[in-house]
């Protein structure tokens, strides 16, 4: 893979080859089939009897109905989606494939975007089962949402790639010892990305950090959805704008990784 | 791109890369105090066999590592088919392969499909013919439809060559590629890139500790010590230079510094 070349003619058909190289491996194992669909199955259903009780119990949740469950769901595309990039690259640490790929004609940018699709493939069999359990058993319909539903998504997966992107080039610099980064960044954002609660319980000074974070512009503007019937676009065209500079700035990290990595030598070992 | 780009000025070689599959002029490599490759220069031309020979720690590796463009230079220049590595690698890592034993073939996909994706990847026409060809070439029939993982290390060894010249690669590099075969899977290996190397001109660098590999398969032989080239010769040249009648003698008086100031003056 090239730096260099990086501009140089994105070829659709290499691509397409790393997304079947994905998805014979997906289709190569039940479990990891089964593991896709079963995490985002359990959340839904454990926040799903949470919400209900609370609803029963408490007059704020009755009339904010959905909340909890609606902030699962998204939580679980943001994070999902994270997963579904890092985990098809951590395939091929595991697998001591990177040389091969690193020295095929395969470029950067072309091995981000087969991650990318890859990320929403598996997002896809993941979180759709996960909607419609939601609707089945506690008549929540994500999907009623409309229009800002595609405005709340876009933000998260951009959010979840540039995560994927950073992590990436931290595990191709540093070997499967930073393997560890790819399962719990999400979570170090997830108190600040305030999912279950709203920005203004947090103290001021923390606030301010919170809202450097697009997925707290999701969250927020979820909420104004679900309790006040109000669509925030400006809350969602400032999530696009800081999502476009984490996008920028993962990918120009991921560069500079992958290069440090070529100067230490860890393409070939990739261990720990 | 190297830590110390020294300019664009590159005349010495730019002739001989030209026509050189691969040529390396004044290369260093350093991990923090280590000096991997210390300032070596040589040139391949198109459609020679070359073993690189060393112990290990030599900086075969290395130097093979570079050639490809997974390690960036700490100084000095590689020319690839006439193009600059890393900086050009896009004009011809289609035309080049490589097998080493520190990359694997993905266990879980069968043969058939690994080299699906990388015959896409390296947008070779008519793929279905050109796996049928590998497959009887390289014996791999009986096995085809079976995941990686499954196979003994004989098996693996000839799908990572089958890999390897999906491309019909103008260039092969091989780190050790008889590595923990048995000497009849070995020999066979042997064979058949002698035969891909004559059948289309291919160019071929191999590392090995195997000297009976080497003396079979090798017009060159380029033998490194703690990252210096202490010999660059045919294997009969260098055998005569030592007074030895194989190679695996010379290497002995390499590793352990047996060199004599007749030798140290042909060098």
């Amino acid at each position: 893979m090239s730096e260099a070349s990086l501009h140089r003619g994105i070829s659709l058909h290499r691509i397409g080859a790393m997304i079947l190289r994905y998805w014979y491996l997906l289709l190569s194992s039940w479990p990891r089939l089964l593991e896709l669909l079963y995490w985002p199955a359990l959340q839904v259903i454990t926040w799903g009897f949470l919400q209900l009780y609370i609803a029963q119990n408490a007059n704020f949740f009755a009339r904010a109905g959905g909340t909890l469950i609606g902030a699962v769901i998204l939580w679980d595309i943001l994070f999902r989606g994270q997963l579904g990039f890092s985990i098809s690259f951590l395939e091929e640490m595991w697998a001591r494939n990177l040389g091969n790929l690193m020295m095929s004609p395969l470029k950067p940018i072309e091995f981000l975007l087969s991650l990318m699709i890859m990320s929403l493939i598996r997002l896809a069999i993941g979180v759709i089962p996960m909607t419609l359990l939601a609707l089945f058993l506690f008549h929540f319909n994500v999907y009623a949402l409309g229009v800002p539903l595609i405005a709340f998504f876009c933000n998260l997966i951009f959010t979840s790639w540039s995560v994927g992107i950073f992590v990436s080039g931290l595990v191709l610099r540093n070997g499967l010892g930073a393997e560890s980064i790819v399962w719990t960044l999400m979570f170090g954002i997830m108190p600040l990305a305030c999912v279950y609660y709203p920005v203004s319980v947090l103290p001021v000074w923390l606030q301010y950090i919170a809202w450097t974070l697009p997925p707290t512009y999701v969250f927020e503007g979820m909420r104004a959805l679900l309790i006040e019937n109000t669509f925030r676009t400006d809350l969602m065209l400032s999530a696009l704008a800081i999502n476009a500079v984490l996008l920028i700035a993962s990918f120009g990290a991921f560069l500079a990784l992958l290069r440090s990595a070529r100067m230490q030598g860890s393409l070939l070992s990739g261990g720990e | 791109m190297t830590e110390n780009d020294q300019g664009s000025s590159w005349p010495t070689v730019a002739d001989r890369s030209l026509s050189a599959a691969i040529a390396v002029d004044h290369l260093v490599k350093v991990y923090k105090q280590t000096r991997a490759i210390d300032d070596i220069s040589f040139s391949l031309p198109r459609g020679s066999i070359t073993g690189l020979l060393g112990g290990n720690g030599a900086g075969k590796t290395t130097t093979i590592a570079t050639i490809m463009g997974l390690v960036l230079p700490t100084s000095g220049r590689v020319q690839v088919l006439g193009h600059r590595m890393p900086e050009d690698s896009a004009s011809v890592l289609g035309r080049m392969n490589f097998e080493s034993p520190y990359v694997d073939m993905p266990m879980r996909l069968t043969v058939r499909q690994n080299l699906t994706v990388f015959g896409k990847l390296y947008a070779v026409k008519n793929l279905s013919d050109r796996i049928a060809e590998l497959a009887c070439d390289l014996d791999l029939t009986e096995f085809i439809d079976r995941a990686n993982g499954k196979l003994s290390a004989g098996q693996k060894t000839r799908v990572a060559l089958a890999k390897a010249l999906i491309n019909q690669p103008e260039l092969l590099l091989l780190d050790e590629p008889t590595a923990s075969l048995d000497p009849d899977t070995a020999d066979w290996v042997r064979g058949h890139l002698e035969r891909y190397r004559k059948a289309n001109n291919a160019t071929i660098l191999l590392a090995s500790h195997n000297m009976l590999e080497v003396e079979r398969l090798c017009d060159r032989v380029i033998i490194m010590k703690r990252g210096r080239i202490e010999d660059d010769d045919t294997p009969e040249a260098i055998m005569a230079r030592y007074n030895r009648t194989t190679l695996e003698e010379v290497f002995l008086d390499v590793a352990r510094g047996r060199v004599n100031g007749a030798q140290e003056a042909a060098r």
